[in-house]
């Protein structure tokens, strides 16, 4: 689908339809740019329609702390200003040790993120089964955050498209960006199929896919592309009612509504950013597994029925990359956020903060730092 | 447990039988698994062992005769073992009651038939009514009757074979109700013709219905179904145009205990969808199918596939086409030279050619018609295992939903225990209907598992210490 005018201008183009691209669109356009959200397949069919969902802080890098615990407000108060209900809900969540090394690592990140401000405390084995009765017995420390949670990550895509859609953005979807050439105070968009879209402003909010977009302009940012893999149950009885996962961030356990249960954590698949996440290393889904059988035995009853995977990007020091390009005129990137679900509702709107000439809330994330040529900058 | 061979064949049904007794008859290690307990798949389907001294039919004959070759040959067989991921580099994952198996191959050849279609009208998840296919290995291999007085609706051959079944077991059928007309049976006739002996089968089930004056009702579809009280269901059913779309005309009301509807059949393609193999669009041979060369060979490197998993053509042409894709594997693995496969070849392709010539007069009296989507009711449940119905998918269509894949996430449809296996092809030409493009609205992106896998079945118990952990994330 093309622009119908392809002599229009937009004020500001936006490539790739994520949660972060997606959301600065969306207060772009509420503040009455008109914009063009633009991606190669549909809105939110990549990390933001497929991840885990978890609105934690356990899992958080600690420096990010400030910027999750925004986002995840934000995602309980969707049904006010993205217009749905995502499916998110407040749920205290619950990180385990079973091992003396293991309570050693938790120790030392619940007290970097509570440095943060996260109010994650140290908890004993028995207060952890008063609040989780289903946990395995075995564990020997805990730690408790009253502010985790989770959203139903595929839904998403729907409740954004709504909104922007009401917000009058133009979204083009499976329309493919090929190169981008920046022209007099100008960009124009060159898409697969041989359409193009002329801008004068230009975010890219690519995800995994950062560094051929970055390309696009001569940049040269390496994205390092993680393929996380997630299994989903049959519907059962109630087994949980927190978010439970491990000191080393490799088990993330929920039960939603429904009866389902999700079990995540980042083990890694097969896969890569041309043909998406392809596949289960079976191993890798047998571990992930039973780690998860372990933390909450009565698993042990239930089917798999699902098993998928989506890709996520990181950066070379996992720090996010989210601002100004500098040597360009108006154009921006976000992305490489860790755990970046939950804070993208606040990042996207902190670039398009900076983007409309407000003092952002809280600091940036130049990209700067990254970018490893910086004299081949046009 | 993990082992290696030269072939491994996944699904047992005609296809997969033969492909492996042709394989292992050139001296090749092969492996055949299904999730069965014996060979036969959907059409040969062996009865429980506990029933004994019944009456032979022409397909538990030729049944039978296949699992006897099987038992005499050198295939490693592996029943009760389903097979729940295959990995591009040719590792097959299976569970049985006994835990994980897995194989590495040099050559996978995938032929897991077929499943039955039903479109959905309001009520069609009522308990009583069963699928028409269903409703066939209830006859064949339980030698049960789906109830004491059957509606048979649906449309292509199984309509008559399931109403002759139901008579020659002593039930009795309130009527059949054919999407097809006169006519159209009438113009495949010279197709059929290319096999008399089927042809006679069916003029044998056509003349016994009619002598037990069996209501037949051309060109008309059911239209809903309502339960009345505990063994009753009342079944509305009206006239439909050629196109399969709902016409004006006089319903009808039937009073029934069971119901055995079915629209045709879809091929199985969970494996190649899962590896991505090329698939293209073919409404006429049960919708979306893999794109395979002359031999068999997916866009895979090392896999192929046959039978009706490829385009749906009946179990004659599913032998043949077995044993072609058999010899073909042997001879990409050097133990068959090309001049001896083209000796063994040659016939079985003249004969797998006659034979695609008859499956196809079947498959094409079995496919969808665009009036049949365009009259489903908005609420007829399309996905009854997240109960969706065809109203949350226009909504969603309205809301921007434009692929199968986005109509999933938008909805659930697709989401439950089965996977989308029963939805997903319905639910795809709703969004094609509404698109006009069938290719674009595509298909549920393949995933493992296959089959739900129990956790008890598919983990041993560990110690903490044993699980092999990753490192951790970043601080
Ligand atoms: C399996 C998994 C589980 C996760 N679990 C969690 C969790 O529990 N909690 C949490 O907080 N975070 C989680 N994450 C991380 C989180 O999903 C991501 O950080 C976040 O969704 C990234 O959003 P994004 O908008 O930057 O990228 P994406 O959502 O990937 O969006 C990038 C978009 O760019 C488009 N694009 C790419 N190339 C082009 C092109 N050439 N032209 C046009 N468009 C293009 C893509 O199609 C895509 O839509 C998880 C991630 C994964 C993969
Ligand atoms: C329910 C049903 C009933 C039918 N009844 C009739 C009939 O009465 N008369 C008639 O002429 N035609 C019938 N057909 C059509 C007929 O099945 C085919 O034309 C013919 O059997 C095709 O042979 P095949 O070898 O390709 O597949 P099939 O015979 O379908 O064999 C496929 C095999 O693969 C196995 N399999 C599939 N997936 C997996 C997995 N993940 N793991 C392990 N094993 C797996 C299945 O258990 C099955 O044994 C029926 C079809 C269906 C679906």
């Amino acid at each position: 689908m093309m622009s119908k005018n392809p002599s229009q201008i937009f004020d500001i183009a936006v490539v790739g339809a994520g949660a972060m691209g997606a959301t600065a669109a969306l207060h772009l356009a509420r503040s009455g740019m008109r914009v063009a959200l633009i991606d190669r397949g549909e809105i939110c069919r990549e990390a933001s329609g497929v991840n885990a969902g978890t609105l934690t802080l356990h899992m958080t890098r600690a420096a990010l702390i400030p910027y999750a615990m925004k986002g995840r407000e934000l995602w309980l108060d969707a049904p006010n200003w993205l217009g749905m209900d995502v499916g998110a809900r407040s749920a205290p969540g619950l990180s385990l040790a079973f091992t003396a090394a293991e309570r050693e690592m938790l120790e030392k990140r619940a007290q970097a993120r509570a440095a943060m401000g996260a109010p994650i405390r140290l908890i004993t084995p028995a207060e952890a089964l008063r609040i989780e009765p289903g946990l395995n017995p075995s564990l020997i420390a805990a730690a408790y955050c009253e502010l985790d949670g989770h959203v139903t990550a595929y839904m998403t895509g729907r409740a954004y498209r709504k909104a922007l859609v009401a917000a009058n953005v133009t979204i083009l979807e499976n329309a493919s960006v090929s190169e981008i050439e920046p022209d007099g105070g100008h960009y124009t968009i060159l898409h697969e199929d041989g359409g193009r879209t002329t801008t004068k402003r230009l975010v890219l909010a690519g995800g995994v896919w950062l560094e051929t977009m970055l390309a696009w302009l001569g940049l040269s940012v390496p994205i390092k592309c993680l393929i996380n893999q997630l299994a989903v149950t049959e519907r059962m009885r109630p087994v949980m009612q927190t978010v439970v996962g491990i000191a080393n961030g490799l088990l993330s356990l929920k039960q939603f509504e429904n009866g389902s249960v999700l079990i995540g954590g980042g083990w890694q698949g097969i896969g890569d950013p041309i043909r998406g996440g392809v596949e289960t290393i079976p191993e890798n889904l047998i571990g992930n597994v039973q780690l998860a059988r372990h933390a909450i035995p009565a698993l042990g009853d239930t089917r798999i029925l699902r098993i998928w995977l989506g890709l996520e990007s990181e950066t070379a020091d996992a720090m996010p990359i989210i601002g100004p390009l500098s040597g360009f005129d108006d154009a921006y990137v976000i992305g490489g956020v860790h755990s970046g679900y939950t804070s993208a509702p606040y990042m996207g709107r902190l670039l398009a903060d900076r983007i409309l000439g407000r003092e952002p809330e809280m600091p940036l994330f130049d990209p700067a730092r990254l970018i490893k040529n910086p004299e081949e900058i046009a | 447990m993990s082992e290696t061979c030269d072939v491994l064949v996944i699904g047992a049904g005609p296809a997969g039988t033969e492909a492996a007794l042709s394989a292992a008859g050139c001296g090749l290690r092969v492996v055949l698994a299904d999730e069965a307990p014996s060979a036969g798949g959907q059409v040969y389907r062996a009865p429980p062992d506990t029933f004994s001294g019944l009456p032979a039919t022409p397909e538990s004959r030729i049944g039978d005769a296949l699992r006897r070759r099987l038992a005499e040959s050198t295939v490693d067989t592996h029943f009760g073992h389903i097979v729940w991921s295959v990995s591009p580099d040719l590792r097959v994952d299976a569970l049985a009651k006994e835990g994980p198996v897995s194989w590495s191959a040099r050559k996978i050849i995938v032929a897991t038939g077929a499943q039955e279609r039903v479109v959905p009208f309001p009520g069609w998840t009522l308990p009583g009514i069963i699928g028409l296919a269903g409703a066939t290995i209830l006859l064949k291999s339980q030698r049960m009757l789906p109830g004491r007085s059957t509606l048979v609706a649906g449309q292509g051959p199984l309509l008559l074979a399931v109403a002759a079944g139901i008579l020659k077991a002593g039930g009795t059928v309130a009527g059949v109700v054919d999407l097809s007309s006169r006519s159209e049976w009438l113009a495949q006739s010279p197709a059929f013709l290319t096999r008399p002996d089927l042809a006679a089968r069916g003029a044998g089930w056509l003349a016994r219905l009619h002598g037990t004056r069996v209501p037949f009702f051309y060109r008309h579809a059911i239209r809903r179904a309502v339960k009345r009280d505990e063994n009753e269901i009342e079944v509305t059913i009206g006239p439909v145009d050629r196109s399969g779309c709902s016409i004006a005309g006089k319903e009808r009301i039937f009073t029934v205990d069971a119901v055995a509807v079915g629209n045709g059949l879809v091929a199985s393609t969970d494996v190649t969808r899962l590896l991505r193999a090329e698939h293209t669009f073919d409404e006429a041979r049960g919708g979306w199918i893999p794109r395979i060369d002359a031999d068999f060979r997916t866009s895979i490197a090392g896999l192929y596939t046959v039978g009706d998993g490829t385009g749906i053509a009946g179990a004659a042409a599913a032998a043949l086409n077995g044993r072609l894709a058999g010899l073909v594997a042997a001879r990409d693995l050097g133990a068959l030279t090309g001049e001896a496969y083209e000796e063994k070849s040659a016939p079985l392709r003249r004969s797998a050619k006659r034979a695609l010539g008859f499956g196809g007069a079947m498959a094409g009296l079995m496919a969808l018609r665009p009036g049949q989507i365009k009259s489903i009711a908005e609420d007829a449940v399309v996905c009854r295992c997240e109960d969706v119905t065809r109203r949350d998918i226009d909504l969603a269509f309205a809301d921007g939903a434009r692929s199968a894949n986005q109509l999933k996430a938008w909805t659930r449809c697709g989401m439950g225990p089965c996977q989308g296996r029963i939805c997903g092809d319905i639910a795809s030409a709703l969004l094609a209907q509404t698109t006009g493009e069938h290719p674009r609205s595509g298909m549920f992106t393949g995933r493992t598992p296959f089959r739900p896998l129990p956790l008890t079945q598919l983990l041993e118990p560990v110690d903490y210490s044993e699980l092999n952990l990753p490192p951790p994330a970043p601080l």
